[in-house]
């Protein structure tokens, strides 16, 4: 068994190919769409200034730095739930999601700079409770002034993302200590567990304040800065937290393909599997509930979100085929498919469903972030798909880095054996 | 329900660590398991038997699909062509708030036709009677049932079931299936009827 693991060439092919992608879709973007020009101050709309293709610039950057750092994310959010509830099957394939939040710090950085690009650059068009003066004329606005400024935004952006960092860096390193520290006794090994409880528990109540609750408020909610839903976060969250556990099952599939990963077999593969399956289920449980109160109760400070997507029963909306594709993609897909034990046990099909799902959570964030900003102009062309892809580039290039400095499987983890005879 | 009367060759086990390489034995020497009993699931026995995977989750999807349609037909029945009401302006056909009980009768179908299934398979149901080999399986020990054909030796196969680890082992005559009866009030034997 080979101890280092070594990239393929098409691996790093393919990292190097999107990064010039979506470096190329960038600099066009900087060329064509003029990003630092101001905002156009004409005629306030219901949402601030006027928009033009700058505010397309930013709009795709938002939505693709807010969804690919959060799906990273969630795969440290993974680690420490099933850490804190003592679960012994995921430690063969552990090494795989550390790999994946070893990303944070990069995307975190990227989505900070942007985050402050459209706050400090006084983007009207992307959030319009940063214009001053029509918040001051603005009843619902002011009330909510005291959350929605840029000091605020800026100074607990730059708290979450620095302790989703710092906290990871401790689970990922104390994991990584047991490599150097040898087989640990029972006592040791207690211990090591309960410190890794106690980092953990720290971790997800800080997960809870942020992505369960206030990031998607300020980050992408405050778009539309009149409208709310109760249901915003744990929508945002379910909706990454999905994506970012088949993004964990399409690394697994990959080095299982490479022969790495000795441990891990279907039966972890089932596992991962229900994840997708139940999240994608919990996800349009919340995309429903969202939904179906603001349908029944008619309110029109509420229903505009969804008149804004799908449009009215006289006039179709400029994203009713995206808002329907988002369904079948993300809920009715996943539920026919994955439903089958087999189906969860076989590596093509789940790798193709991965696949899927996180195009779909993408299509997702496209629409949660697209109708409030660029109204209805919005495209979906190279440019957005090359940020994607730069996006996905920059994950390949931090996953391939963490999987071939440090061992595959944590060989001493005091869980091991449970993960080893584990089967479903 | 029953299943016709036949003869069994039976073994107890006190062990699962014995057990598991009892059942590839008896399997591998070509003898026919009719069943194994045991006080509490016992994961991987039915790969040991080698069973086939259930098709209980199969009756599940069919049910809840039963569900499904039948609270989709019945409230779009309702509502739009038996008594159709105005509903705060919605329209008639106001698929949204059908969602939610759509959803409950599809778990209930499902949940209620699978707790049958299961006990239909399990052959498990008020007034029902079965044959127990051993008593204890419902307590402590591990039961094996082989069924015997034409051709198979019961002294063999009773010397081979305790050289695998079987105690008190025997040879019963029981009917297979279930039947209609109570254990209080009933208690005369097949085998005692029937005067083997």
């Amino acid at each position: 068994m080979n101890q280092k693991f070594e990239l393929t060439g098409s691996y790093k092919k393919w990292t190097w190919g999107l990064i010039v992608v979506g470096v190329l879709a960038l600099l066009y973007g900087f060329i064509m769409f003029h990003p630092f020009s101001p905002v156009s101050h004409g005629a306030h709309g219901e949402h601030g200034g006027e928009h033009t293709s700058s505010t397309r610039f930013w709009a795709v950057l938002l939505q693709n730095s807010v969804y690919w750092l959060l799906v990273v994310n969630a795969s440290m959010f993974f680690i420490c739930v099933t850490t804190m509830a003592m679960g012994g099957w995921q430690v063969a394939l552990r090494r795989v999601p550390e790999a994946i939040s070893s990303v944070v710090p990069i995307l975190g950085i990227i989505t900070f700079l942007i985050l402050m690009a459209i706050v400090w650059g006084g983007r009207t068009d992307i959030y319009h409770w940063l214009d001053t003066e029509a918040v001051a004329n603005d009843h619902i606005l002011k009330g909510k002034s005291g959350f929605l400024n840029a000091k605020f935004y800026t100074i607990w952006s730059a708290v979450t993302i620095l302790l989703w960092w710092l906290l990871g860096r401790k689970m990922r390193s104390m994991s990584l200590d047991t490599d150097k520290n040898g087989q640990m006794d029972y006592e040791t090994g207690k211990k090591w567990i309960w410190k890794n409880t106690v980092w953990a528990s720290l971790y997800t109540v800080f997960f809870g304040l942020t992505v369960a609750s206030t990031i998607p408020w300020i980050w992408l909610m405050s778009i539309d800065a009149h409208w709310y839903s109760t249901m915003y976060s744990w929508y945002t969250f379910a909706s990454t937290f999905v994506a970012g556990m088949s993004l964990v099952a399409l690394y697994v599939i990959y080095l299982k393909n490479r022969g790495e990963l000795e441990y891990v077999t279907e039966e972890h593969l089932h596992d991962v599997g229900k994840f997708m399956f139940a999240f994608s289920v919990f996800w349009t449980y919340l995309w429903f509930s969202q939904y179906m109160l603001i349908w029944y109760s008619n309110q029109p400070e509420e229903t505009k979100y969804f008149i804004q997507r799908i449009g009215t029963a006289d006039k179709a909306g400029p994203y009713k085929g995206i808002f329907f594709l988002n369904l079948i993609l993300n809920f009715l897909s996943p539920l026919l498919i994955l439903m089958k034990k087999g189906a969860k046990r076989n590596w093509t099909l789940v790798s193709f469903m991965a696949v899927l799902i996180i195009f779909g959570h993408w299509i997702d964030f496209y629409q949660m972030v697209m109708p409030g900003t660029l109204k209805d102009h919005a495209e979906m062309m190279p440019f957005e798909f090359g940020i994607a892809a730069l996006f996905i580039g920059i994950i390949m290039w931090g996953v391939g880095r963490y999987l071939t400095k440090n061992p595959l499987t944590a060989k001493n983890h005091p869980f091991l054996k449970e993960s080893m005879i584990h089967h479903t | 329900m029953a299943g016709g009367i036949k003869k069994f060759v039976v073994g107890s086990f006190d062990d699962e660590a014995v057990l598991f390489p009892a059942v590839k034995q008896v399997r591998k020497a070509g003898y026919k398991i009719h069943d194994v009993y045991t006080p509490f699931p016992v994961h991987g026995l039915d790969h040991a038997m080698g069973l086939r995977e259930t098709s209980l989750h199969t009756a599940g999807f069919i049910y809840a699909i039963t569900g499904t349609t039948t609270a989709l037909s019945f409230m779009s029945w309702i509502f739009t062509k038996d008594w159709p009401l105005n509903i705060g302006g919605k329209p008639h056909f106001a698929l949204p708030a059908w969602i939610p009980i759509t959803f409950e009768l599809t778990v209930l179908f499902s949940a209620v036709g699978m707790v049958l299934t299961f006990c239909y398979l399990c052959q498990l149901s008020p007034f029902v009677k079965k044959h127990h080999f051993h008593a204890r399986a419902t307590d402590d020990l591990f039961v094996m049932a082989i069924e015997c054909t034409d051709k198979t030796n019961e002294a063999e196969l009773q010397s081979f079931l305790e050289k695998a680890g079987g105690k008190e082992v025997n040879v019963q005559v029981a009917e297979t299936g279930w039947w209609i009866g109570r254990y209080d009030k009933e208690q005369k034997l097949y085998r005692d009827e029937k005067g083997y």
